[in-house]
């Protein structure tokens, strides 16, 4: 296991990306922040504080749940089971600028599932992918448009990100 | 910093055939998953994707309004396609055994069989005997397990949990697969079930369930937290049980008078179609206690959960 960003650097890093978000948004921009369950969740949440303070506005966070638009429920990769749980989006996303957020982008195959998900809820005017982490390894033709940290990782390591809220300590690591 | 690693929760159940034997952590397993899918109804695009491209066969050799229309509608949002088998425009007139039946239909490539019989055991019968997964919509009086569900997930939607509730069933139990289900899964999420009905209706292996039992309505009625009214099944019955239906419905029938003894948040529940006027009042059954309709929008909801599960497990299965 490597640690790439320690608790310091993971907060600068974040920072770091909601600045960049921020400075994109045009000023009367109806505006709202989706996290991917589960893990983008709570990097969605701590993004829309730190947007909301540098905009001079709150802006919406809500949560996506991908579990029913994955492309390998009928062909489970590894043991674990994914369980099906509520979107919590309480707004309308109908032409809104939607910043979707993810801790990692690696294959793309999370993200493509997103949109399908979300253009089901509505018509966004646009969506915007915003990431901690970018590593090598897509398979899909997808691409972040903000991203904290870029990384490249040999095929068959994991980058995980762990958080405060749910982990109890903010850390980047590869293992 | 020590970590226990807890070994992930997998459902494995590629049918759904009965609660007797469902822990209480795969029941709750299933009413998790029903509230993922609770949206894909109220949603303005009433449709998500898990199964797509696969078949769901609705097998029905009883009438169904609510439980027929329920799992095609829920096969229908998840992107399945359905067919419809109803024994009277079928070949099972022609004499085709029931076997043959979902053989020849697995034949033209089916996924998941939902079956109704007036025999028990048929659906078992059936998992037996070919490779799609099967759910139990109803087997003569065994079992109902979607409605069992329904009824406990529109509780723990009002209730948060079924812990330390308690809950009668009043009505036909001794013919009665909603309300043996309604044992299993009520007294496995921690309720204590009362059974109400006059002996005739008493089913007699009632000893051996884990239930109590009360042969007056109006001794248990104060105490209840929830009620589950069952219809007086006329189709059913064979001699007859009690002297008439006004008898019936002034000892057991559920009054706006009886209603008024009871608590105030006391929730009155029937898992459909109602006689109006022999179990309930028609102000009762539309009144603010009823959840009866959530009962109906819950049942998509579960239905939804219980054919991605076992899709899942087959898929889970296939891999192995």
């Amino acid at each position: 296991m490597k640690a790439i960003l320690n608790a310091t650097q993971m907060q600068k890093t974040i920072a770091e990306l909601s600045d960049a978000v921020a400075s994109h948004i045009p000023p009367s921009t109806e505006v709202a922040v989706i996290g991917i369950r589960s893990r983008g969740e709570i990097l969605a949440q701590r993004l829309t504080k730190l947007l909301s303070a540098r905009l001079g506005r709150q802006v919406e966070c809500g949560t996506l749940d991908i579990t029913m638009y994955r492309d390998d429920l009928d062909d489970p990769q590894g043991s674990k089971q994914p369980q099906v749980r509520a979107t919590d989006i309480v707004f309308d996303i109908n032409g809104k600028l939607i910043i979707l957020v993810d801790d990692v982008l690696y294959t793309g195959r999370s993200t493509r599932a997103a949109m399908d998900a979300l253009i089901d809820l509505g018509r966004p005017r646009a969506v915007r992918l915003a990431v901690l982490v970018e590593r090598s390894g897509r398979e899909f033709p997808i691409q972040a448009d903000f991203r904290g940290y870029q990384a490249d990782v040999e095929s068959g390591r994991n980058v995980r990100v762990n958080f405060v809220e749910s982990d109890g300590v903010d850390q980047v690591v590869i293992e | 910093m020590t970590t226990q690693v807890k070994k992930p929760f997998v459902w494995q159940r590629k049918h759904l055939l009965g609660l007797r034997d469902l822990t209480r952590q795969e029941i709750e397993h299933i009413l998790d998953t029903a509230e993922g899918f609770e949206q894909v109804s109220t949603r303005s695009i009433k449709k998500a994707p898990p199964l797509r491209g696969k078949v769901v066969v609705n097998l029905f050799f009883e009438d169904s309004t609510r439980t027929r229309n329920s799992f095609t509608l829920a096969a229908s949002r998840l992107s399945a396609d359905t067919i419809e088998f109803t024994e009277t425009h079928s070949s099972v007139s022609k004499g085709e055994t029931l076997l043959d039946t979902a053989r020849n239909l697995e034949a033209m490539g089916i996924d998941i069989v939902v079956i109704r019989h007036k025999a028990a055991g048929a659906p078992h019968l059936v998992a037996r005997n070919i490779n799609a997964c099967v759910v139990n919509a109803g087997d003569g009086y065994c079992e109902h397990p979607t409605q069992a569900l329904l009824d406990v997930y529109t509780i723990r939607k009002v209730r948060k949990s079924l812990e330390g509730l308690k809950i009668a069933i009043v009505g036909d139990i001794a013919h009665s697969r909603v309300a043996r289900s309604n044992i299993w899964a009520m007294t496995k999420l921690g309720a204590e079930v009362t059974l109400v009905a006059p002996p005739t209706l008493m089913p007699p292996e009632v000893s051996k369930l884990p239930v109590k039992i009360s042969y007056s309505l109006d001794s248990v009625i104060e105490q209840l937290d929830v009620i589950n009214m069952l219809r007086i099944q006329f189709e059913r019955m064979g001699s007859n049980p009690f002297p008439s239906v006004r008898e019936y419905s002034h000892f057991y029938g559920l009054t706006v008078e009886r209603l008024q003894k009871a608590r105030p948040d006391i929730l009155v529940m029937h898992p459909g179609p109602i006689n109006r006027g022999v179990e309930m009042e028609s102000e009762v059954a539309d009144g603010p206690n009823s959840v009866i309709l959530r009962q109906v929008a819950n049942g998509l909801a579960v239905r939804m959960a219980v054919l991605f599960l076992v899709n899942q497990a087959a898929a889970h299965e296939g891999r192995k």
